[in-house]
């Protein structure tokens, strides 16, 4: 009785799976119409893409596929072994640091932009705010070893700075229209939320990137830029005293008490979620929340600001520039044709539809008409913006690991600023060292 | 002198005790289970202010759309044959295997047994690029067969380790009588030991069931054309770069555990029969 | 006719051995030779450094050696609290009583639950600000116990070992419970005829029969939780300053991280061979307790 169910169900699954594997051949594709591959990982604007897709095969016959590839992590692992296979698509982007984007030029898998970007006065070029094409190119006498050019389009721009809640500053008994801006008001502001028994800040520091890039903020601020890139470069040791008060600041912070309790186990969704559902004082995050925390709590009263001063020797600097941007695939059999496509796709009536739709901030400087007013708050600050990928140089991973895993021993109370400052900086000396052999 | 009255009171304490454990257990399996249907009844807005396990108002509909946004359909049913063909490779493979090291003896057997075993215990997190260029080399990249071949290589050495421990307990009388009579090796095989080792047999298809269907990684390097994807791929879909959609989510994950636990279920019947007791016991 | 008999034992293994050759061996070889290279993944040259790989994780990364202490830790935890749970329930599901079929079901959704959801779920219950167990700590009268359970460094592993043994149990019982079904219910019989207490049919019948079954659980056991990272990420979001570092996470680091794949790979074999030497000292040992 079984035997026979079991005989009668193989033979349906062998023939299912005849048909299966015969009839899923790929497609031949048809000659006579180019078509455009694209890997991309942004879930959210997948709806925007394909609707600007369908637009530009309406106008010139060629096909754009967009493929989603999410979340980012399998992404980057797509498109890594991707390259290992040589099966690399049209247009893709790459995620991960500035030498990552350098290995892939030097593989040979990435078009050189520069010439395209300067035809015609620089039209194209031109079109751009300029701090989101320096993400994606290389300057001269760069620490890795590329040619000077433009490697890729951006095809939004961000800046990651500090929102507050609006409502909240008004139970406080703060003035909403008035951000702290010196590092002094901001911690007092920590003893009102302990007393008030509600949180501080929350942000994704679970995910160390987003610490470091705080962290980073504010040695801008206290040291200045050029001293930062000379630590970079080894001549100033972690050790000095600037970058112990950088450190010390985590410190500060968790004793006033303007942080939220656990923000060192957060990762960015959550700390987003708790600041749409009105947890949270403050907020550390980019311009992509404004979409966030409309689609959670379109009633939140928000404004962005920018993290407060600890010193007026040197600016305020956030990291700002390119949000996602596209590469164009050196081996594509339709090399033109998709530098065309990418043309079209970052010009003004094109990136005026996507940040609409997506609620971002354009690459375009000729777009921004129609953003929300948040959402232009965000983007008035970005003159004030720097980002790692415009330095030339890049911090060695293992020290960056250091670095940040001992904010969050400081956050916890388990390590000094001192402490956490000597063990990167041995760090530092011993990747120095096996540069150097 | 004890009383039977003793003897019954002691048993029926035993027993709530016992119960009260089983259940307080089961409680917390449970809980996630409906905190998950829960969320999926909420809206994006609420599901995390509200904190009750059941909403006063059940959205319904976010089973529709999870189905429809996340293109369900064509998912669930390449899930199904992944799962299908890997599970079914894999038991036909490995009991193959498994009966031959346990019961023949041929030169290299060992070898070749604890070089499976080995296989087992030295994961290679990160393979996985390793395997995709394997796959291109040989044409099967982006391929179902691929992908398929993949897998079975991924469960073969748990499943043999299972299935020979089990072959090595189990008495060999019948399996001697089968021989007796007339019966080849592959006959053998099929009627007598197959049958003994359905517990285990069930064990193995669940395991490798339930890690071919929540597996995604491979899947998402392996293949390019959208329409090979499994089911988790279309999962990610609302795990989106910054904004996660909760409530299909959760819709989503349900609806992809229902054929897990279908197949655990019809399963479980198998793992809990056993072995008739007296056919071999001498 | 001896020729005859042995190809046919061997046709009974090539399947399996053909596809583990081509999908397990060649990878593993290709793996364990970019481990002897200095290389970022995408460069086009790589630089060859022998087993400087090998000697850089012996001697100079003490995060490697305290994310293998932290799961080790996970890994005890589960097979003693893990597994002795899901054997107590296997044995009180063994007898025969009414709501059996139920209690079988519900046991094994841990399992099939997604690691996404159990992230969320358990987060939800032990997160020190809005928590439930917080919460119920309090209604019941224990204000001081509340805790930062997960922001914790003292306690963060713990409940990451909780958490992981609640998702992991299922399986034990399940295994557990079809090792004692294939107990002959005669031999329990007999000794209640011969007037044994229950406490001795367990130690007499039970036990020894189950060691084998024991065994298989315990070695699944600690490959699978060594092996475990992605309950962390949704649990703690990472490795909490190394308190929650575990080797597959730092093998991730190290290859997206810090783009060195070639010492990802080299720390991949690393933990591959220190779990294969932990099997098959406990496989012997298992084999003198067997003949015992």
């Amino acid at each position: 009785m079984l035997k026979s169910k079991i005989l009668i169900l193989s033979m349906v699954y062998g023939l299912w799976s005849m048909v299966c594997l015969v009839g899923c051949t790929p497609r031949q594709t048809n000659k006579s119409q180019t078509t455009i591959t694209v890997w991309h990982w942004m879930t959210d604007r997948e709806p925007a893409f394909l609707e600007l897709a369908k637009r530009y095969e309406a106008k010139t016959g060629v096909k754009v596929n967009f493929d989603l590839y999410a979340p980012s992590d399998a992404y980057t692992q797509k498109v890594r072994a991707a390259a290992q296979g040589s099966n690399l698509p049209d247009l893709f982007g790459i995620l991960g640091e500035k030498r990552d984007f350098a290995s892939f030029i030097k593989a040979g898998h990435i078009a050189d932009l520069t010439e395209q970007m300067n035809e015609g006065n620089g039209r194209w070029k031109n079109m751009f705010f300029g701090k989101a094409l320096d993400v994606n190119a290389f300057a001269e006498g760069n620490s890795y070893g590329i040619k000077p050019g433009i490697y890729g389009v951006p095809i939004d721009i961000m800046t990651i700075q500090m929102v507050y809640n609006q409502d909240l500053f008004k139970q406080l008994g703060l003035n909403p229209e008035q951000p702290p801006q010196t590092w002094e008001e901001f911690l007092n502001i920590g003893k009102k939320i302990k007393d008030a028994g509600i949180h501080g800040m929350v942000s994704g520091w679970g995910e160390l990137w987003m610490m470091d890039c705080f962290a980073n903020n504010y040695a801008f601020n206290i040291m200045g830029k050029d001293k930062v890139i000379a630590t970079i470069k080894g001549k100033v040791a972690y050790t000095d005293p600037d970058w112990i008060k950088v450190l010390s600041l985590f410190k500060q912070m968790q004793e006033a008490g303007v942080l939220y309790n656990g923000v060192v186990i957060m990762v960015n969704k959550t700390a987003e979620q708790l600041f749409a559902n009105e947890k949270a004082v403050f907020a550390f995050n980019g311009s992509w929340c404004v979409n966030v925390y409309k689609g959670m709590n379109p009633d939140l009263k928000y404004a962005a600001m920018l993290p407060p001063k600890v010193s007026n020797k040197y600016p305020m600097v956030i990291w700002g520039g390119a949000g996602s941007s596209f590469m164009v695939n050196n081996k594509s059999a339709h090399k033109e044709e998709v530098i065309k496509f990418l043309n079209w796709f970052t010009e003004k009536e094109q990136q005026a539809y996507l940040a609409e739709a997506t609620k971002n901030l354009p690459a375009n400087k000729e777009s921004l008409a129609n953003i929300p007013s948040i959402l232009a708050q965000f983007a008035d600050d970005m003159e004030a913006t720097t980002h790692p990928s415009t330095w030339g140089v890049s911090e060695f991973p293992a020290v960056i690991e250091a670095f940040d895993k001992g904010i969050q021993s400081i956050i916890i109370g388990e390590k000094t600023p001192e402490e956490v400052a000597r063990k990167v900086q041995k760090i530092k000396e011993r990747e120095l060292a096996k540069k150097h052999q | 002198m004890r009383t039977g009255v003793y003897y019954k009171t002691k048993r029926a304490t035993i027993n709530l005790l016992i119960h009260l454990f089983l259940i307080t257990v089961a409680v917390t399996c449970l809980f996630p289970l409906l905190w998950m249907v829960g969320s999926s009844l909420k809206t994006q807005q609420t599901i995390f202010s509200d904190t009750s396990l059941i909403p006063k108002q059940m959205h319904w509909q976010n089973y529709y759309l999870a189905w429809k946004e996340g293109g369900f359909g064509r998912y669930f049913i390449n899930s199904i044959f992944y799962t299908v063909s890997v599970v079914f490779g894999i038991v036909i493979i490995s009991s193959l295997a498994a009966y031959a090291f346990s019961r023949f003896k041929f030169p290299g057997r060992n070898l070749i047994f604890y070089t499976f075993m080995a296989a087992m215990m030295i994961p290679i997190p990160g393979s996985f690029v390793a395997l995709f260029v394997l796959l291109n080399k040989l044409h099967l990249r982006n391929t179902r067969v691929g992908y398929i071949l993949c897998m079975i290589g991924v469960g073969l050495s748990t499943s043999i380790f299972l299935l020979k421990t089990f072959f090595d307990k189990t008495p060999r009388e019948l399996e001697d009588a089968a021989r007796i009579d007339g019966c080849s090796k592959v006959g053998i095989w099929w009627h007598v030991a197959l049958p003994l080792a359905k517990p285990v047999l069930a064990v193995v298809v669940v395991f490798n069931a339930l890690n071919v269907w929540n597996e995604y990684i491979l899947a998402l390097i392996i293949f390019d054309s959208r329409h090979l994807m499994p089911l988790q791929v279309a999962l990610t879909t609302f795990q989106g770069e910054f904004i996660t959609q909760y409530p299909l989510l959760m819709a989503g994950l349900t609806i992809a555990a229902m054929p897990i636990i279908l197949v655990y279920l019809l399963m479980q019947k198998y793992i809990i029969k056993g072995v008739t007791a007296g056919a071999v016991v001498g | 006719m001896r020729i005859k008999s042995t190809l046919e034992n061997y046709l009974f293994v090539l399947p399996a051995v053909t596809i583990f050759l081509v999908f397990y061996i060649l990878p593993f070889f290709s793996v364990f030779q970019l481990s002897l290279y200095e290389w970022d993944g995408v460069l086009p040259n790589k630089v060859f450094v022998g087993l400087a790989n090998f000697k850089e994780i012996i001697s100079q990364d003490p995060d490697w050696w305290r994310s293998m202490l932290n799961a080790s830790w996970v890994t005890l935890i589960a097979l003693t609290f893990q597994n002795a749970l899901a054997f107590l329930l296997a044995c009180a599901c063994d007898r025969e009583m009414r709501l059996k079929n139920f209690y079988r079901v519900i046991f094994f959704i841990p399992p099939v639950l997604s690691e996404v959801v159990v992230g969320l779920v358990w987060q939800r219950i032990l997160d020190g600000n809005y928590g439930l167990l917080n919460a119920w700590l309090m209604k019941l009268g224990f204000p001081q116990l509340v805790h930062s359970w997960l922001s914790d460094p003292r306690t963060a592993l713990n409940c990451v070992a909780l958490v992981h043994s609640w998702k992991g149990f299922g399986w034990g019982f399940l295994i557990f419970l079809a090792g004692l079904q294939t107990i002959p219910r005669e031999l329990y019989e007999a000794a209640r005829v011969d007037g044994a207490s229950a406490w001795n049919m367990f130690r007499r019948i039970t036990i020894p029969l189950m060691i084998p079954v024991t065994i298989l659980v315990v070695i699944l056991t600690i490959l699978g939780t060594m092996q475990s990272f992605v309950l962390i990420i949704s649990l703690v979001g990472g490795e909490l300053a190394g308190h929650t570092s575990v080797p597959v996470l730092r093998i991730l680091a190290s290859m997206r991280g810090s783009s060195r794949f070639g010492y990802a790979c080299a720390q991949g074999i690393s933990f591959g061979l220190i779990l294969v030497v932990i099997s098959f000292i406990q496989y012997r040992f298992s084999k003198r307790a067997r003949q015992v």
